[in-house]
């Protein structure tokens, strides 16, 4: 299979960027209705369901609405910024989406086109890059918007964003270390030769990727910059109509792009579990399915119908995570400020950096001990598995983090355990305590 | 096309660099800072040095300059535009340095043959071989972390000591 000549891929990238961006958008659009219905079915109500069937047309009619709606424009705010900072949010959001593959390359009778708007060769590293420019419309928002209460949002926002980022950058490294490259498309296919999602070999990294990315989207529990009980709704108080509507479209394209980006990076991607026939990888420009034992190359065979597959296995993988952002959102409580400063800084930071040292060491020693495959991928699934284990016991039982009955000192650990708090063990209570049983007996 | 796309990243630049020091808002002048970032970045990926570029991004635009920001906002300086620069001995300063830093631009460049910075290019055909050899990371990585390793780790201890004295000279005053 050749690759395109350069008009056709001309066309073709034309025609993917429309495809890519309106989907995505429609996408964003039904997003929001499934968040609605889902909170419904979580709350033991309907949500709105009298738009259309099911409700399937209320997105339409919100999006009538809002462009409907009266745009204000605060008296004391600053014009020009006010206007840029939605156009920011929903720019920088949108454009993250093209560089994540959503499906195997597809042979057409002018060559095998890419399923990826672009394919640049420092995809994860852009991705970083542009939401890491994403605090520029929140903190805008609030600034240009000359009110106490977007304000605040907007502080909040630049500090929360800045300190997970960090933790975001780090908790990819595992993964670049195991795929040897940042290239989207060639961690799909490293996984695909590895016979493991880096779920399982990664797992801690992955654990940390999930939270930093719910905090680099600011949804509960790390809303922080729109907590709506305290500041109103935060740095887009002022904005109404459209404006208002694009920091939404914001938000839930970046949620996609997270979850996207969590099906890629951690998922396989688009490929479909348990079967070979979908290994398709450009390597030294010819479409190879692997390697032969002696390391000849074998050619791939795009099919149409493994497009449509490798689609729907990534829009399943996806849509599994978008749902656990919904899901989540209404089942978690908001997080205190200094307790995500705390998360950020004093538990994600050090324990995605001490991860990095032990899967940096872990594959070493398997490269210098020459173990490949199955082993390679089963032997880091096992450390992953103990670290994951012993970060979960860490942060559970109020080792870690706790409420606000905390002893500033943090000597004094409580133990929620219903026995402990009966009085029942009062011995084992305060051994455990350090002595300090009176604390917890009260 | 290249060619086209390098003027007009290149306008953006230096454009947004007057509006750097032109807006008389901090938060404008910072925003003209991320464009100017912003469209080196553009030149650097048109060089297929697309690793600096989203190294420039990611460290600069994104980080630093949040930083900026922050602080900005902070002291509430964004929504007063009285002019703090003081005519005077700081303008002569900032041209002595502006004039500084162009000479030695200048004789860096512009004795192509006999700057060491230039000497040290492998050339285009150099270029796509090492970047074709290790990759568009390698070809920073190896250097950085086998030749200039000690420069590196020194520059690492470096911030670490400026980090640990921000922290001081900041829990100092509570």
């Amino acid at each position: 299979m050749q690759e395109l000549s350069p008009t056709a891929f001309l066309i073709s990238s034309s025609i993917k960027v429309f495809l890519v961006f309106s989907v995505s958008l429609l996408v964003v659009a039904y997003m929001t209705l499934l968040e609605r219905r889902v909170s419904g079915f979580i709350q033991d109500r309907l949500g709105p369901n009298r738009v259309g069937p099911f409700g399937l047309l209320q997105p339409i009619a919100d999006g009538i609405k809002n462009f409907l709606k009266e745009e204000t424009m605060p008296a004391t705010a600053n014009r020009p910024f006010f206007i840029l900072a939605p156009m920011l949010s929903i720019f920088l959001a949108v454009v993250l989406i093209g560089v994540v593959p959503f499906a195997a390359p597809l042979p057409t009778p002018w060559g095998v086109v890419d399923m990826v708007v672009a394919d640049i060769p420092v995809g994860i590293l852009f991705i970083l890059a542009f939401s890491s420019l994403g605090v520029y419309g929140t903190v805008l928002a609030g600034w240009a918007s000359n009110n106490k209460y977007a304000f605040l949002g907007a502080l909040r926002s630049s500090s929360q964003m800045v300190s997970y980022e960090v933790a975001l950058g780090l908790s990819l490294i595992p993964v670049f270390i195991l795929a040897g490259n940042v290239t989207l498309t060639e961690i799909v296919w490293q996984q695909q030769m590895l016979g493991f999602w880096y779920l399982f070999p990664l797992s801690l990294a992955f654990l940390l990727f999930v939270i930093s990315g719910f905090a680099e989207t600011n949804r509960l529990p790390f809303d922080m910059p729109e907590a709506e009980s305290e500041l109103v709704t935060g740095y887009h108080t002022e904005y109404s109509s459209m404006k208002f509507s694009m920091f939404m479209i914001g938000e839930y394209a970046h949620i996609l792009v997270v979850s996207a980006l969590m099906a890629t990076l951690f998922l396989g991607g688009w490929s479909v579990p348990f079967w070979s026939g979908d290994h398709m990888f450009w390597y030294e420009g010819m479409l190879i399915s692997g390697f032969t034992a002696a390391g000849e190359p074998v050619a791939a065979e795009p099919a149409i119908w493994k497009t449509l597959l490798t689609l729907a296995a990534f829009a399943l993988k996806t849509g599994f995570f978008i749902l656990v952002f919904v899901w989540v959102r209404w089942t978690l409580p908001r997080f205190r400020y200094d307790q995500v400063m705390h998360l950020g800084w004093k538990v994600m930071l050090p324990t995605s950096l001490a991860y990095v040292m032990l899967v940096a060491a872990t594959v070493l020693v398997l490269d210098q001990m020459a173990v490949e495959g199955f082993l390679f991928g089963a032997v880091l699934t096992a450390v992953s598995a103990v670290a994951t284990g012993i970060f979960v016991f860490a942060l559970d039982r109020d080792r870690i983090m706790s409420g606000a009955s905390r002893s500033r000192s943090g000597e004094v650990r409580e133990v929620r355990t219903p026995v402990a708090q009966s009085g029942l063990r009062p011995r084992l209570a305060g051994a455990e305590m350090g002595g300090e049983s009176d604390y917890t007996s009260k | 096309m290249i060619e086209i796309l390098f003027y007009i990243f290149a306008a953006v630049a230096v454009g947004s660099a007057f509006g750097v020091v032109l807006q008389k808002n901090p938060v404008g002048s910072l925003l003209f800072m991320v464009a100017t970032l912003a469209s080196l970045a553009g030149i650097f990926v048109l060089f297929e040095a697309h690793f600096l570029a989203a190294i420039q991004i990611i460290v600069y635009a994104g980080a630093i300059m949040v930083l900026f920001l922050f602080v900005i906002m902070l002291l509430n300086l964004g929504h007063d535009y009285r002019r703090d620069i003081q005519v005077g001995v700081g303008m002569v300063l900032a041209f002595a340095t502006t004039g500084l830093i162009a000479g030695i631009l200048v004789r860096q460049f512009g004795g192509a043959e006999t700057s060491p910075m230039l000497a040290a290019f492998p050339g285009p055909e150099g270029m796509d071989a090492l970047l074709a050899e290790q990759g568009i990371i390698g070809a920073i990585a190896r250097p950085l972390f086998t030749d200039y390793v000690i420069v590196f780790e020194l520059t690492g201890i470096l911030l670490l000591v400026a980090l640990v004295g921000a922290i001081a000279i900041a829990k100092r005053r509570v």
